[in-house]
């Protein structure tokens, strides 16, 4: 599994604040919402897709990655609405999602982690009223994403460990034998991270990144 | 009228090393580490002993991840158990399992962590960060996902994210363990190119040639404390006695 986001390129997209991104993103989100006729949401896919080819200069792969991970889904919900609706709701629906589903490809392919989390972090900066450190918030979500293929990597490590040893690795046993271990794994991986994290001066995190360093 | 009471910022003294005063520690029930007393202030100090004879809780005591039980350990002067920030500044930890220890998805934003920690400004960040990459034949990975590096590329990684915090003295724990043969060459290159002073706990003995004293420990005691040649001598009788 991977989790290889950010796809480096010197563009303006890419140059352009993740901030200004994540607004163009929900006011497209509206757009596509609150005017759903055929040549608005066609627009908006043909815009979406050439400001990640041609302005971004994204590879092909990257939205076609992202294109197949869902079809399945929008071909279920276009067969649902040929059932429940009709072919031109049906197809607006897709079209829409589709839409969305790219747009916030390429605002993940051109946008670092740290510019995002410093946007969360900003978005999050009222929460300090009540004593929550946004800084804390955006080295979660980092983490999450640095994680989230490590432990889905032990996870295979195991299954092949069973299977090596004749285990089932399929099923309720398969799923008992494999995450019994990779919880305890995972436990070990967050005591070592959390030491990790105090030597790497995590309790001297600032308020803000960047700003005055906390007392 | 109400006095702020200012407390004065602990002052290190780089020339006073590393002290261990009737140090002990206890895990539970367990007695991990004894009445060790030792003044460190080699430039490369290796520690080697069996597993579990108490190596690891005593790097983690160099830096403040671990406290004593019983007794003190002072790092340039300062007490790990009242000026811990300081002290971890002062001595970077390197993790024997670098998917531990790196916490970001790409590899300069992990690179760069320590210093948003520090509140270093931005430029300055992106410079060392930059500097540092490169030092370490990653700067063609900046902006690659962390976790499809090798294995050496990642310890690399976690070396990297240290040094480039400017610690006075960087602790290793069992740095080559789960690397190949050419990994393990470019790590203790590494550490022999360093500039801080450096304590090394290690199972590979080769790593500690030319290093300036070896510590041997057993069952939570130091047991041989000398140059390299006659504490491995005694380190290797003891485990062939075992």
């Amino acid at each position: 599994m991977t989790l290889a986001l950010y796809v480096p390129r010197a563009s303006p997209v890419h140059r352009t604040p993740a901030g200004w991104k994540l607004l163009a993103l929900a006011g497209l989100s509206a757009l596509v919402f609150t005017a759903p006729t055929l040549p608005v949401v066609c627009g908006a896919l043909v815009a979406v897709v050439a400001l990640g080819l041609v302005v971004a200069r994204l590879p092909v792969a990257v939205l076609g990655r992202e294109t197949r991970a869902v079809l399945w889904w929008l071909g279920a919900l276009f067969a649902l609405h040929l059932l429940v609706t009709d072919v031109l709701t049906g197809t607006l629906t897709v079209l829409r999602l589709l839409t969305l589903v790219l747009a916030a490809a390429v605002v993940t392919a051109t946008t670092r982690v740290t510019a995002m989390v410093a946007v969360i972090e900003r978005v999050c900066r009222p929460l300090e009223w009540v004593g929550v450190r946004p800084a804390r918030i955006g080295l979660v979500i980092a983490m999450a994403l640095r994680f989230i293929p490590l432990i889905s990597e032990r996870a295979g490590r195991i299954r092949q460990a069973q299977a090596a040893r004749g285990g089932s690795v399929r099923g309720l046993r398969g799923l008992s034998t494999t995450l019994v271990p990779l919880l305890v794994q995972v436990l070990q991986l967050a005591h070592t991270v959390s030491e990790a994290l105090d030597a790497r001066g995590a309790d001297d995190v600032p308020l803000r990144r960047g700003g005055p360093r906390a007392a | 009228m109400r006095f702020r009471r200012e407390t004065a910022a602990p002052v290190a003294d780089p020339a006073r090393g590393i002290e261990l005063r009737g140090v002990g520690h206890v895990y539970g029930d367990r007695m991990v580490l004894a009445d060790v007393d030792l003044h460190l202030t080699e430039r490369r100090i290796g520690v080697v002993g069996a597993n579990g004879s108490g190596k690891s809780t005593f790097a983690r005591l160099l830096n403040g991840l671990v406290m004593p039980t019983t007794g003190a350990v002072l790092v340039d002067g300062l007490d790990t158990r009242n000026a811990v920030r300081e002290v971890r500044r002062r001595v970077g930890f390197v993790f024997q399992d670098p998917d531990a220890q790196i916490v970001h998805p790409t590899v300069a934003e992990d690179a760069a962590y320590g210093l948003e920690n520090q509140g270093v400004p931005a430029a300055e960040r992106a410079e060392r960060v930059a500097e540092v990459l490169d030092r370490y034949g990653l700067a063609g990975h900046a902006d690659h996902p962390a976790h499809l590096l090798s294995g050496g590329q990642k310890q690399l990684l976690a070396i990297a994210g240290v040094l480039v915090m400017r610690p006075v003295r960087i602790v290793f724990d069992e740095p080559t363990t789960l690397l190949d043969l050419v990994n393990t060459r470019r790590v203790a290159q590494v550490i022999e190119e360093l500039e801080q002073r450096a304590v090394v706990v290690t199972h590979d003995l080769d790593l500690l040639e030319g290093f300036d004293r070896v510590l041997v420990i057993d069952g939570g005691r130091v047991v041989e404390d000398g140059p390299p040649d006659s504490s491995i001598a005694a380190y290797r009788s003891l485990m062939v006695h075992r």
